[in-house]
């Protein structure tokens, strides 16, 4: 299967920009633009390194020993691994349903992960682009040029992704490696004074929340013929919902709506995935390419994450998030919003959903409960799916008699939007950079397109030393004619 | 004087072991003011961390750099981030100037090189003789936590 712009028909003679990783250490996302000589784009490419060779390391090993080991998966998400293995390793020890503390533990964990992560990419990551312009000056467009302009945002990011790391390192056991989720439940309550410490700032985290969701919307509204165009492809959207069709990140069953809006498959039991999901395999990436099965890759592939989860749900069951859902919901004027850049408008409706989910547990005291452990007859196989910070994350594992895992795999966000984002490159290919003279501001319109999905570059790994991103620029024979590098 | 030593790293990942197994020897014999902060990556929030510090190093494998180790003093500077998973050093100091609307504390880099980062491998030869070499400069820098001392002390060394 192949797709418009993914495969130039005669690409020797053309001229070829990369923007490419100078590393050997696995990690990075790459872009190959084919250009002819009037400099029109043939062929637009994502590739993106991935988690190659984790499964097979996950082999062999205890049971027990998953949900720590696959956190070495990635330093951003450590969490969402940590707790999509657990869930998926509970029916192993028999645990088809764990106790109350221990789910809303975990949940506690899990929205922490949440609002940590879509405060580091909104304020850190994003604002720069959004805040100054794709082609602001390139001096101006990074984390500085907000704290300049926007001192108080640059503070509330800080401080909202240090409270979500906290209620991590609570429930966790500790911020970087936590242990908190074991198959079966958890091993850790959450005593009272640690409790109270998160009650002190919720309620500044939940108004900060809203104030950003106010920035995306009125970003996104000042702008809306950027905002609603640039990149713009249209897509199923999957993600988990909750039975009732609430918005739920840590559990439910899967839905699938077209790019109509349409639910076109709901109730999707999560041990069925593997039935419903399959992977084509194209030979210029490392990424595999999901699909719904019985749509075929050509009209089965969808996007994941806070776009596809915002509009997925009927509901969200907080009230002020909701209330910004609805807000979002009447922008596409009865149509799914499909525009790339209301990524970060949704993202911040999660993130306020997130800090108010995290109030409300904090008022259950079955977190403050010993009830922690569940345990029933073995079984030998499980399923884990969490809706992780940029979407759908699937575990799934098989534990031979010996308790060793004999079976892995994974699938993971970034791999399910991995058509999407390839279409939004695409896109803006088209769009901006076709017959123009390319100069950084240009290309950074592809990386803000990527961006946009917060992909997870196979991360922790990092070490100083390397090129985060280089621009090579070539002629049709191959010889270099520009340069440029960025980071490391 | 009061120090702050970051070491991050994934200990799954070969040589990006390095600040990891640095960190964990010094939790056994860190002298008295030092504090030690260990993570995968560096991240926006680890600027709380430099927080009443005098002094702050930062360590990490490298690939490409100077062996055994480079130290060297550093600066804040905000470059251009590509993903959100990881900050250079530089980075970090940035963000307490922007945060805090005071310059960081001194720092400096020890960045030890590295040679192979795969999934699941050990230490390489190369990584575990650069260690032995990071060790003892490690040792020189805390045994006199001064930033004019360190500064002493940034002359590159034989492999």
């Amino acid at each position: 299967m192949s797709f418009e712009l993914e495969t130039a028909t005669n690409r020797e003679g053309l001229r070829r920009v990369a923007i490419d990783p100078v590393s050997r250490v696995e990690g990075h996302g790459k872009v190959t633009l084919l250009l002819d000589d009037a400099g029109h784009v043939k062929e637009a490419r994502l590739h993106i390194v991935e988690f190659r060779g984790f499964e097979k390391f996950i082999q062999g090993r205890p049971y027990w020993e998953v949900p720590v080991m696959v956190q070495r998966l990635c330093g951003i998400c450590p969490v969402s691994h940590h707790l999509a293995a657990a869930k998926a390793l509970d029916p192993v020890v028999g645990a088809l349903a764990i106790t109350p503390t221990a789910e809303k533990i975990r949940r506690l964990m899990h929205y922490g992960q949440i609002l940590q992560s879509h405060a580091l990419h909104f304020f850190h990551l994003s604002s720069p682009d959004l805040l100054f312009g794709f082609e602001s000056p390139v001096q101006q467009r990074n984390i500085v040029g907000v704290a300049g302009a926007y001192p108080e945002v640059a503070r509330q990011g800080v401080l909202l992704r240090k409270f979500g790391q906290e209620v991590i390192r609570i429930t966790a056991g500790k911020r970087v490696h936590g242990t908190g989720a074991i198959p079966g439940g958890v091993n850790k309550s959450v005593s009272p004074a640690e409790r109270d410490s998160l009650r002190q700032d919720v309620d500044q985290i939940i108004r900060w929340s809203r104030d950003a969701v106010h920035l995306a919307r009125s970003l996104h509204e000042a702008n809306r013929a950027l905002y609603d165009e640039f990149g713009l492809f249209r897509s199923h959207l999957f993600s988990l919902v909750r039975a009732d069709g609430a918005m739920d990140l840590y559990d439910g069953h899967l839905r699938l709506r077209d790019a109509r809006g349409l639910i076109v498959r709901d109730g999707l039991q999560c041990q069925d995935y593997d039935r419903f999901i399959r992977e084509e395999i194209k030979p210029w990436s490392y990424m595999k390419f999901p699909y719904v099965a019985e749509l075929g890759p050509a009209k089965g592939w969808y996007k994941v994450g806070p776009l596809a989860r915002v509009q997925n749900c009927d509901f969200i069951p907080s009230e002020l998030a909701e209330a910004e859902r609805d807000a979002f919901i009447a922008h596409g004027e009865g149509e799914p919003v499909h525009a790339p850049l209301a990524y970060h408008w949704a993202r911040m409706i999660e993130m306020l959903h997130a800090a108010e989910v995290i109030r409300d547990l904090l008022d259950d005291p079955d977190i403050l409960s010993d009830d922690r452990l569940a345990e029933g007859e073995q079984g030998r196989e499980g399923v884990g799916i969490i809706e992780a910070p940029r979407g759908t994350l699937i575990h799934h594992y098989r534990v031979g008699d010996d308790d060793l895992v004999s079976y892995c795999n994974l699938i993971v966000s970034t791999t399910h939007n991995n058509q999407a984002m390839n279409e939004a490159v695409r896109q803006v290919a088209r769009r901006y950079l076709d017959g123009r003279q390319l100069t950084e501001g240009l290309l950074n319109h592809i990386e803000v397109a990527i961006r946009a999905f917060d992909p997870c570059l196979s991360c922790a790994t990092h070490a100083l030393g390397k090129m985060p991103l280089a621009i090579e620029l070539l002629d049709a024979g191959g010889q270099l004619l520009d340069r440029a590098t960025r980071g490391g | 004087m009061s120090v702050v030593v970051f070491a991050v790293g994934n200990p799954s990942r070969g040589d990006d072991a390095l600040g990891p197994l640095l960190i964990a020897e010094l939790e056994a014999r860190a002298p008295p003011g030092v504090h030690l902060v260990g993570d995968f990556q560096l991240q926006i929030e680890h600027a709380l961390d430099l927080e009443g510090h005098a002094l702050a190093l930062f360590i990490d494998a490298g690939t490409g750099t100077p062996a055994p180790f480079e130290f060297r003093e550093t600066t804040p500077h905000a470059g251009r981030p590509v993903s959100s998973h990881a900050l250079p050093p530089e980075a970090v100091l940035q963000v307490y100037a922007d945060i805090r609307g005071t310059p960081p504390p001194p720092a400096f880099v020890l960045c030890v090189r590295g040679e192979e980062f795969g999934l699941g491998e050990s230490l390489s030869a190369a990584a575990r003789h650069n260690l032995a070499a990071a060790r003892n400069h490690l040792a020189a820098c805390l045994a006199c936590p001064d930033a004019a001392h360190w500064r002493s002390l940034r002359a590159p060394l034989a492999a």
